[in-house]
């Protein structure tokens, strides 16, 4: 079957088995590879991407599910125009919010949709919102850090981007 | 690499095409909702259907709202909408408390209750939920709508009263009035399903005595999610601490656990016990009016 999608605004399209995973479309139909997969069992969260403004786990939704609507990655999250990173990815380097790094870009996919609507959130907020995002490395001290580190550093320029 | 087998996708735009296209394609189709039952089971091939028939585009099944008496809740309803309901926490403070130990915050974007109730997974939170308000579910087919009662609706693990050509559409809760609700679940860790969940209803009458009561018992093997005679010892009765007590004590006896890596069986009844009671005493000082 045929598939179109709109990835971080750009339309995609590929001719694909209805079995295929949302996130192998990404990976290896669209090329983008900031999106990880890890456990395959919806666990993780390392493949978690924003499917029409929410975030799901990649690895738990059909590529055929998503025909036809919009899908943002963590290769969404920069400006397109100017580059300049989004307030989580910013805050994730100040606060040292990874290690290894393998499940920064869902973590910072579910940061992102946390401060769209709650732009202030408490520590105990922000572990209830990363709970579906497993970590090995960092403990989740800094990446709660890193989460807060954006929130107090919001940009009108990051806002008008996410919106 | 885990990957579903091959199968045909097609997409229903609206109920009556769902029932066209599961009547069209017989037994071996299956509906896909969240799929987060659905394609963790096809991944492993304990499930595979031949087609699947997509209805997430069935927007006008998602909704919660008051008709009448009854609170209807429509099947494409998110665990994440249900979890933040202002109607919901206005009747029954038990759905946000479910809501929020189910999976984790990403899963409850996609899930669904029709997903849930239809999985009838042993352990799903939502079954105990429904089946402690005694819910009722809405199924349709070619030939119809018909209401079904949370009690006759589950028929064992995995298998629902929904038949071949048949889609659940919507759940309705009765609303009741000087009534208080709660649920208490124990998991291993974070979004992990139940080691023992139960939750509870309890309405007053007008002398003070319990009224009426609905218990909702999830993973450890509990008849129809519920325990009747626990029920029934309670109606009627003044809300003291030995009618809880001996309620509870009657949920521990008479559900069936099994002893597995969530812990042994005596373990699982003691917790069930414990959360009766605790659903129960949250469930009266609401009722009451009282934090809780
Ligand atoms: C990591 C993880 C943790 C979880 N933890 C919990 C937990 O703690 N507690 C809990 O209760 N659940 C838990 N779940 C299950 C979760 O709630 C599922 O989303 C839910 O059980 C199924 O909903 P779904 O919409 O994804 O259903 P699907 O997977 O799409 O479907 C499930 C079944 O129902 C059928 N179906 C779906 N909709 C309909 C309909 N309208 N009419 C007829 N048949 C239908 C499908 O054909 C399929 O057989 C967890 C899931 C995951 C992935
Ligand atoms: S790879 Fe999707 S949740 Fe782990
Ligand atoms: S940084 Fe290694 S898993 Fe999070």
């Amino acid at each position: 079957m045929r598939v179109t999608m709109k990835v971080n605004g750009q339309e995609t399209t590929a001719e694909i088995e209805p079995r295929l995973l949302l996130v192998h479309y990404l990976r290896e139909s669209a090329g983008l590879t900031g999106t990880h997969w890890g456990c395959d069992t919806s666990n993780c969260g390392a493949c978690t991407v924003w499917l029409d403004g929410a975030p799901v786990k990649s690895c738990t939704t059909l590529a055929a599910m998503a025909d036809g609507h919009e899908v943002r990655t963590v290769e969404g999250l920069a400006d397109p125009v100017t580059g300049d990173l989004d307030p989580v990815q910013q805050g994730f380097m100040e606060e040292h919010g990874l290690q290894c790094g393998f499940c920064t870009p869902g973590m910072m996919m579910t940061a992102r949709a946390l401060l769209d609507r709650n732009p202030d959130p408490d520590e105990d907020t922000i572990r209830e919102a990363i709970s579906g995002n497993l970590c090995r490395c960092t403990g989740y001290e800094n990446i709660v850090r890193a989460i807060r580190w954006a929130a107090t550093h919001q940009t009108v320029d990051s806002q008008e981007v996410s919106a | 690499m885990q990957t579903p087998a091959p199968f045909e996708y097609e997409r229903a735009a609206s109920v009556e095409e769902a029932i066209a296209l599961l009547t069209r394609h017989g037994p071996e189709a299956r509906l896909i909702a969240g799929g987060h039952s659905l394609l963790p089971m096809m991944k492993l091939r304990l499930a595979r259907p031949e087609t699947l028939i997509d209805i997430n585009g069935l927007a006008d099944l998602d909704y919660i709202r008051v008709e009448g008496d009854q609170i209807a809740i429509g099947a494409m309803t998110r665990h994440a909408t249900v979890l933040e309901s202002a109607v919901l926490a206005e009747h029954y403070r038990i759905f946000a408390e479910a809501e929020r130990v189910i999976a984790d915050p990403i899963v409850r974007n996609r899930g669904t209750v029709g997903g849930s109730l239809c999985q009838a997974d042993p352990s799903e939170d939502l079954s105990a939920v429904f089946a402690a308000l005694r819910g009722q579910v809405v199924i349709r087919s070619v030939e119809g709508a018909r209401t079904v009662d949370l009690g006759n609706f589950h028929r064992g693990p995995y298998e629902t009263a929904v038949g071949d050509g048949e889609i659940l559409v919507e759940v309705r809760v009765p609303i009741r009035t000087r009534t208080g609700s709660a649920y208490e679940k124990v998991e291993r860790r974070a979004g992990d399903w139940s080691v023992a969940a139960a939750g509870a209803f309890v309405q007053f009458g007008d002398d003070g005595s319990i009224a009426d009561v609905g218990i909702g018992i999830t993973a450890v093997g509990a008849e129809h999610f519920t325990c009747a005679p626990a029920e029934d010892l309670l109606r009627g009765r003044p809300p003291t601490a030995e009618a809880i007590e001996e309620a509870a004590a009657i949920c521990a006896a008479s559900c069936h656990p099994s002893a597995d890596q969530r812990g042994p069986v005596d373990y699982k009844r003691h917790l069930v016990g414990v959360l009766v009671a605790r659903a129960l005493n949250r469930s009266i000082a609401r009722a009451r009016g009282e934090a809780a």
